[in-house]
């Protein structure tokens, strides 16, 4: 796979109130933005187990986005302020142990920020692609 | 406040041994959890209400088999329970503070008596150096500290080697065994209401002794020293594989963590079984497929789980079949998150497990 033609897989956990609405907003809204993500729907950022953002990485998805509402509009009112203190702890872990951490982004975007959405696709497969392919592709002894 | 026990003539196990029977005499507590030597020499931690049977107790034998937190746990998480009184290293404390927060043990009817710790060694050289040698173990390595806090010892365990937490201060009486004159007298540090129950002399005015912190400064530059070894080693972009390319998954170092305390591992559910074609297909993928798959998930997801709540104790190390450096990995990560967090485990019951709560403006920066 030559970097030219590089389409990175972006997984995508996005919260059903917020930025899983603000998706379909894009949608509705005929926004263009790249077809490089495959969404994952789940209730709250707050339900998104670290084990399946590592599970992605060391299958060789090339970006993770998780997606949550605004600080202070979390649906189950807390559950965004906790995926964060989850994901700074992910982030420090994987610095230190040699991995890309910068892979991993975590957004707020609110139900009505469809542009908002499909800006942040654009902006990270542009950036994703930059990085080129997650090594994890080929690494098979993980 | 301080207390001293004069030995007169007895040694200083006999010493503790009695003041333990006292414990159960007085009725200050209706068992001690602490380490016994069985008929064969070795040790194990046992639940002891018969004070008769605390002839047996031994808690200065320089091994830890198994960190007792765990143990603790088991006597204490719900009610009805008994007065446990528990006789435990820095290590093991520290880990039964870490989980009484996640609420796998409670504090309220245990009465805590920390023993200063000079080291332990794994249970083989334990037991190799006891039929070795004719004077009690745990002597020299007092002694030795007593002579030169800056001395290293490479037979203990390696997480030994740089523990900087050799005492554990909050406990209802600690044994101040790094300040004693191991001849004449033990020095305690005790609760007044237990003191008066158990009826202790206070210390004469303390003369200042230097012994546990110039150990704590020693052992936290050795400790430096080698979490920039293992960070070199791992930080690289073939990161923490160079370190557990050669794991076996037999989940030891999961088993023996006393932070890891989930009764069903992710790890030892079907959560990441597949159907048969899907091995094929990611073998396809990458042209081979490691098996068992997972290695990686494993440590990475059992160090963002428990890396914070690390108390550096080094039971997996033992453990591990392939002689890993899993402690030491574990502990290099574990003090980055820690420091991220501010967060130090066991320091104090008032300070959230930093996983379970968070401040409405910070890291404002990860989440954009």
């Amino acid at each position: 796979m030559s970097e030219t033609t590089f389409e990175p897989k972006i997984i995508a956990f996005l919260c059903n109130w917020c930025t899983y609405t603000g998706a379909d907003l894009a949608g509705t809204s005929r926004l263009q933005y790249p077809p490089n993500i495959r969404i994952i729907r789940l209730m709250c950022s707050g339900a998104v187990d670290p084990i399946y953002v590592l599970k992605a990485d060391l299958s060789g998805a090339d970006g993770i986005l998780i997606g949550g509402c605004h600080p202070g509009d979390c649906h189950y009112q807390e559950g965004n302020y906790k995926a964060r203190r989850r994901i700074v702890a992910l982030k420090e872990i994987l610095k230190n142990t040699g991995f890309e951490e910068e892979r991993i982004w975590l957004r707020w975007i609110s139900a009505s920020e469809g542009t908002r959405f499909a800006d942040t696709v654009r902006e990270m497969t542009a950036a994703i692609k930059a990085m080129g392919p997650n090594p994890y592709k080929q690494i098979w002894a993980v | 406040m301080e207390a001293i026990i004069q030995l007169e003539n007895r040694s200083t196990l006999e010493a503790l041994q009695a003041l333990f029977k006292k414990l159960l005499a007085e009725k200050i507590v209706d068992a001690l959890l602490l380490p016994m030597r069985t008929p064969k020499g070795t040790i194990t931690p046992a639940l002891v209400s018969n004070p008769d049977l605390l002839d047996h107790a031994d808690p200065l034998a320089p091994v830890l088999a198994v960190n007792t937190a765990t143990l603790a746990g088991k006597v204490s998480v719900r009610k009805p329970r008994a007065r446990v009184g528990v006789v435990m290293r820095s290590c093991e404390l520290r880990a039964l503070v870490e989980l009484t927060k996640m609420q796998q043990a409670c504090l309220d009817d245990l009465l805590l008596i920390a023993i200063d710790c000079a080291g332990t060694y794994n249970v083989p050289t334990f037991l190799k150096k006891e039929s070795e040698s004719d004077q009690p173990l745990w002597k020299e390595l007092f002694q030795a500290l007593q002579k030169n806090p800056q001395s290293d010892n490479p037979s203990l365990r390696s997480a030994c080697q740089i523990c900087e937490q050799p005492t554990f201060e909050k406990a209802a009486l600690r044994i101040k065994l790094l300040e004693s004159d191991l001849d004449e007298a033990l020095f305690l540090e005790v609760d007044d209401s237990l003191a008066e129950k158990l009826n202790l002399s206070p210390a004469p005015a303390s003369s200042q002794n230097k012994v546990v912190s110039e150990l704590i400064g020693y052992r936290s530059q050795r400790r430096d020293t080698v979490f920039t070894e293992i960070h070199e080693r791992i930080a690289d972009e073939n990161g923490i594989q160079n370190v557990f390319a050669a794991c076996i998954r037999c989940h030891n170092c999961m088993t023996v963590c006393p932070i890891c305390y989930c009764k069903t591992c992710v790890f030892k559910s079907a959560v990441f079984d597949h159907e048969p074609m899907q091995y094929i297909e990611w073998s396809q993928q990458k042209g081979a497929f490691r098996m068992p798959a997972d290695t990686m998930l494993f440590h990475l997801t059992r160090m963002n789980h428990m890396a914070l709540s690390c108390v550096g104790c080094g039971m997996c190390t033992e453990a591990c079949p392939a002689e890993l450096p899993v402690g030491l990995v574990f502990r290099t990560v574990g003090q980055q998150l820690q420091k991220t967090f501010d967060y130090q485990p066991g320091r104090s019951m008032d300070e959230a497990l930093p996983l379970v709560t968070f401040k409405a403006d910070e890291w404002t920066e990860v989440g954009e």
